[in-house]
């Protein structure tokens, strides 16, 4: 394992700094000049620079390149950065380098399958739900609704192709069935119970930032959508059904598949195929499919005349709430917080923190052909985003934690999400994956379900007690994952970590970078010797109890 | 110097003092553990609880608590007579038979009829804000109530087959300890000796503080609070409680084998060993369509066998003048019942329970008009059912906390008492 001590002394040489190993060395690197960022990156620049003068605030210094490579990974590819991949980048002497990583990450093919599975996963939970397609009696099937979007990512589709495919897929929801067609798993389960009204307010408010499950029964109060054009927008899904399809042998529910039906309207008439709904005074009203700007489409419910979700699509592709909402998605995505709270609630009842911001960023992202790629790109090499962690006296003020509005003056920590956890638990102990790409991701599944506690209503809530509360401690002590990886057999991780450096320190200094992406401290190194002695001088044991520390840390759980 | 021997801060302290070992730190929590044993019984004397019954997705009460028979909103269901001063469904006739112990109030009127802001709503007294997040119930309440049970090692507050409401500003240390109707905690078990795991959470603190020292933005002391109950609980002999399993079969089948009925058997448990809040949830009341066969063939029964069997169960134990029980979900369900049978989200009149501790039981709170669709009387909100609860556990809501930003703060929103359930 000579791979292991090449690593480390190559970092220990490159990332050697003042405070005398307290720190790793902090380089700003991120580009020679400002002239060679793209210019979408410097308007974001400009702008958050205008906030901190306006509120008198000095943001940050930069983290230093192992933390923000630590930090672009695990937003990239979902999962830190191995030893090796760590080491390398503060190596560089490029002063280019942080682009260039950006760049590798989203575009070298070695990095394909993991930043296609890290956004894949992001979607499904968000389309879906992190339950979504678990329950045997579920229309849902997860497998494909994965597929299709590590498809979708893995050759850089474009957005609004994306979308597109979300409202109007027709096809059957299983891999390997004959119209197989992943991107159904979204509507599947959301058309055939009490009118589509799931499939209105999912659609809505994810790619529209239009929150409007209240108007279904009601107007409400503090939002401009009326009952009216809830059941306007319903009306685009009325021909879409889902239909169970059986297996022959032991008459189970073997997929579904989502159609398009000719729809008779409530009144019979297909030719006039309109919706009745109830105004909480009794009365019954009557929508036809108009889109939220006022669009209406042909009143006829047959297909063959119009295709409800075709002309849906359609119109969405218009709307400048389509940009705002992904591009405001994805900054959250990165900053830890968007420019509205929630992210998905762009009503004029809820203005945005940088509302010029989110509106250049969206339509750049638009000229930019919705290339996602790009909204990465231009996201991850801004000022704010190169910002250390760190709350000073010139920063307090920006604490949205608190409920402030965020100035972005710092890099807002957050925990890893569950999958980000699994994943970089695998890279840090060097596992070798195990069964096929399916196989992986049922396994992965299985562990994460353990955190999923569900609502019990009709639409499908659901919470997570990943959250940083007791179970999710009992699961870092004593989890499977922190088992194995603090397991001391032969060919183990830390027999290799302990065979491969030339004293304990070396080992302990490995540990570090591996799962903090920084060296050992004075004092870190002191408390490791102690170990070692209680551990009458065994050096995996004591690497054991320094790991299983690293790995129980804050430090490790949060992106910082 | 060594830092296994020298406790270099609070965080460090209280991960030891838990732990038994031969520290410094650790003897005086030992002599400490020994007055609390001394004081057991007069603590237990006084010590309140109270067992949610939530009822997810927003159960329909004009079926349940507050019928209209003849009324074109009515149902199905006819009325049946109880121990108490009210008829509750036909279908309940178990908990009929509890009545004398439990009180209707009628005249909850709400605004929240969307699953989420209802839920949030109904758990801490406060319209969701996105800028702040209130307790919950279970989170004042455990809190609150801990200084009653010094000895208490397993989490304060359980949740039972849901996930409850969050603590807010009150901090991820008072969060709802999630588990299943089985009571199995997962991944209990270090299999490592004591002294070794405290060296462990040594070289922990260490890379804890030096992070927290870095950053100096980190609640760092709420990750330690956290990490610190986990060892409490992990070493504890009192984790018994969730062995819902050990109790004997007639009382599981008294309680009913599904997981509602062994979530609110487990509930007993907990509150018997001094868990002053749990949580138990019965969802699949979000009955937009076929109702009252739903009501009649799923959730009813459930519901009858185990409510009934735990207001039995604590009053045989003498625990129920200790033990507040509340009943409810998100919001009602409307009067008017739709093209497919069935009943949507409504806030506006609907009914919740409350009962045990030094509430008065057999009595209907409020009333609403003869189809049901608003409330004739005062009407009552979150805030004031919450104030009310927090009242009969001895909870003053005049109390300020202090927000993360500084703000003052009250728990339960500012409501008012409902009087008439005050004995």
């Amino acid at each position: 394992m000579k791979l292991f001590r090449i690593a480390v002394s190559l970092f220990t040489l490159s990332a050697m700094s003042p405070s005398v190993g307290e720190e790793t060395g902090v380089t700003n690197s991120r580009m020679s000049s400002a002239d060679a960022l793209p210019p979408v990156t410097r308007m974001i620049d400009e702008v958050i620079a205008q906030t901190w003068k306006d509120w008198e605030i000095r943001p940050a210094v930069e983290a230093d390149d192992a933390i923000w490579c630590r930090r672009v990974y695990l937003d990239l590819i979902g999962r830190i950065p191995s030893v090796d991949e760590l080491t390398e980048f503060v190596g560089r002497r490029s002063k280019s380098k942080r682009s260039d990583l950006v760049d590798t990450l989203l575009h070298d093919d070695r990095y394909t399958s993991e930043y296609a599975a890290h956004w894949a996963g992001i979607w499904t939970n968000l389309l879906i739900g992190r339950s979504g397609g678990n329950d045997r009696r579920s229309l849902v099937n997860r497998d494909g609704m994965q597929k299709y979007f590590r498809d979708c990512f893995a050759s850089n589709r474009t957005y609004d192709r994306m979308v597109f495919d979300l409202i109007t897929a027709t096809g059957s929801t299983k891999p390997g069935t004959e119209k197989f067609n992943g991107a159904v798993n979204f509507l599947v389960d959301k058309v055939n119970e009490e009118k589509g009204t799931l499939a209105t307010s999912s659609t809505s408010r994810i790619f529209l930032g239009q929150q409007v499950q209240c108007t279904q029964c009601h107007n409400h109060p503090f939002n401009q959508w009326k009952q009216q054009k809830f059941w306007e927008f319903n009306s685009f899904f009325r021909q879409t059904r889902a239909l169970r399809r059986f297996s022959g042998v032991d008459r189970d529910i073997d997929h579904a598949e989502l159609v398009d039906q000719d729809f008779a309207g409530e009144a019979g008439d297909a030719e006039d195929a309109l919706v009745f709904y109830e105004l909480r005074n009794g009365l019954t009203k009557v929508a036809y499919p108009v889109f939220t700007d006022g669009t209406e489409i042909a009143p006829s419910g047959f297909v063959s005349d119009v295709n409800r979700r075709q002309e849906l699509a359609q119109l969405m592709m218009q709307s400048e709430f389509l940009d705002k909402m992904i591009v405001n998605r994805l900054w959250a995505h990165f900053m830890g917080y968007g420019f509205t709270r929630p992210i998905d609630d762009l009503g004029p009842h809820n203005p945005a923190t940088h509302p010029q911001l989110l509106e250049r960023l969206a339509a750049e992202f638009r000229i930019a052909s919705y290339d996602l790629k790009k909204l990465q790109t231009w996201i991850t090499l801004s000022k704010p985003y190169q910002l250390a962690a760190t709350k000073t006296r010139g920063n307090e003020l920006d604490d949205p934690a608190i409920g402030e509005t965020p100035k972005f003056s710092r890099f807002y920590m957050r925990q890893m999400s569950a999958e980000q956890l699994y994943q970089s638990m695998l890279i840090a102990t060097g596992a070798t994956p195990e069964g096929t790409y399916e196989e992986q991701a049922r396994q992965r599944d299985r562990w994460l379900s353990q955190f999923v506690v569900a609502f019990g209503t009709d639409e499908g809530d659901e919470a997570t007690t990943f959250n940083g509360s007791i179970p999710q401690a009992l699961m870092l002590f004593n989890g499977e994952l922190t088992r194995n990886a603090t397991k001391t057999g032969d060919n183990s991780f830390l027999d290799r970590v302990a065979e491969s450096s030339k004293s304990p320190r070396d080992g302990v200094t490995y540990l570090f970078l591996a799962g903090l992406a920084r060296r050992p401290t004075t004092k870190e190194f002191g408390i490791a010797g102690q170990l070692m002695t209680a551990r009458d001088g065994n050096m995996k044991e004591m690497l054991a109890d320094m790991w299983w520390a690293i790995l129980n840390s804050n430090e490790f759980i949060l992106q910082h | 110097m060594s830092y296994f021997k020298t406790p270099g801060g609070m965080t460090r302290r209280h991960f030891i003092s838990h732990l038994a070992g031969s520290s410094a730190m650790a003897t005086s929590a030992m002599t400490m553990g020994n007055a609390i044993y001394a004081n057991a019984d007069q603590l237990r004397k006084n010590r309140k609880s109270a067992i949610l019954l939530w009822m997810g997705g927003g159960p329909s009460t004009i079926d349940l608590w507050d019928m209209k028979p003849g009324a074109p909103t009515g149902g199905p269901f006819r009325p049946i007579a109880t121990t108490g001063d009210m008829q509750i469904c036909e279908h309940l006739p178990m908990v009929a038979q509890q009545m004398h112990n439990l009180s209707i109030v009628r005249s909850m009127s709400t605004r929240e009829a969307d699953h989420n802001r209802g839920r949030y709503y109904m758990h801490t007294g406060f319209v969701p804000n996105p800028n702040i997040e209130h307790p919950s119930y279970g989170s004042v309440i455990s809190h609150e109530l801990m200084d009653q049970r010094p000895g208490l090692e397993i989490p304060p507050f359980v949740s039972i087959g849901g996930s409850s409401g969050g603590p807010g500003f009150l901090g991820m240390a008072w969060s709802p300890f999630s588990v299943t109707s089985d009571g199995r905690v997962r991944n209990l078990e270090m299999k490592l000796e004591d002294r070794r795991l405290r060296q462990r959470i040594a070289a922990l603190d260490m890379i804890e503080s030096g992070f927290a020292g870095r950053t100096r933005d980190l609640p760092a002391s709420e990750h330690a609070k956290v990490l610190e109950k986990t060892v409490s609980l992990m070493t504890s002999d009192q984790m018994s409680a969730f062995k819902v399993d050990e109790e004997p079969d007639a009382s599981k089948e008294r309680y009913g084998t599904d997981r509602f009925g062994q979530g609110c058997l487990l509930a007993r448990r907990l509150v018997e060993a001094g868990v002053p809040f749990v949580e138990v949830d019965l969802g699949g009341w979000d009955n937009h369509d076929n109702i009252h066969a739903t009501l009649k063939d799923q959730r009813l029964p459930v519901l009858d066998r185990a409510m009934s069997a735990l207001v039995e169960d604590l009053e045989q134990r003498g625990m129920l003048q200790d033990t507040v029980i509340l009943w409810m979900g998100e919001f009602g369900r409307t009067p008017r019942i739709n093209q497919g049978a069935g009943r949507d989200h409504f806030a506006r009149a609907w009914s919740c329970v409350v009962g045990g501790g030094a509430f008065r039981g057999g009595l209907t709170v409020g009333r609403t008009n003869p189809d049901g669709t608003a409330v004739d009387s005062e009407p009552y909100s979150s805030e004031d059912l919450m104030t009310t609860v927090c009242h009969g556990l001895g909870i003053s809501t005049d109390k300020t906390f202090t927000s993360k930003n500084g703000r003052p703060m009250k728990i339960a929103g500012g409501g008012k008492l409902i009087d008439e359930l005050i004995g």
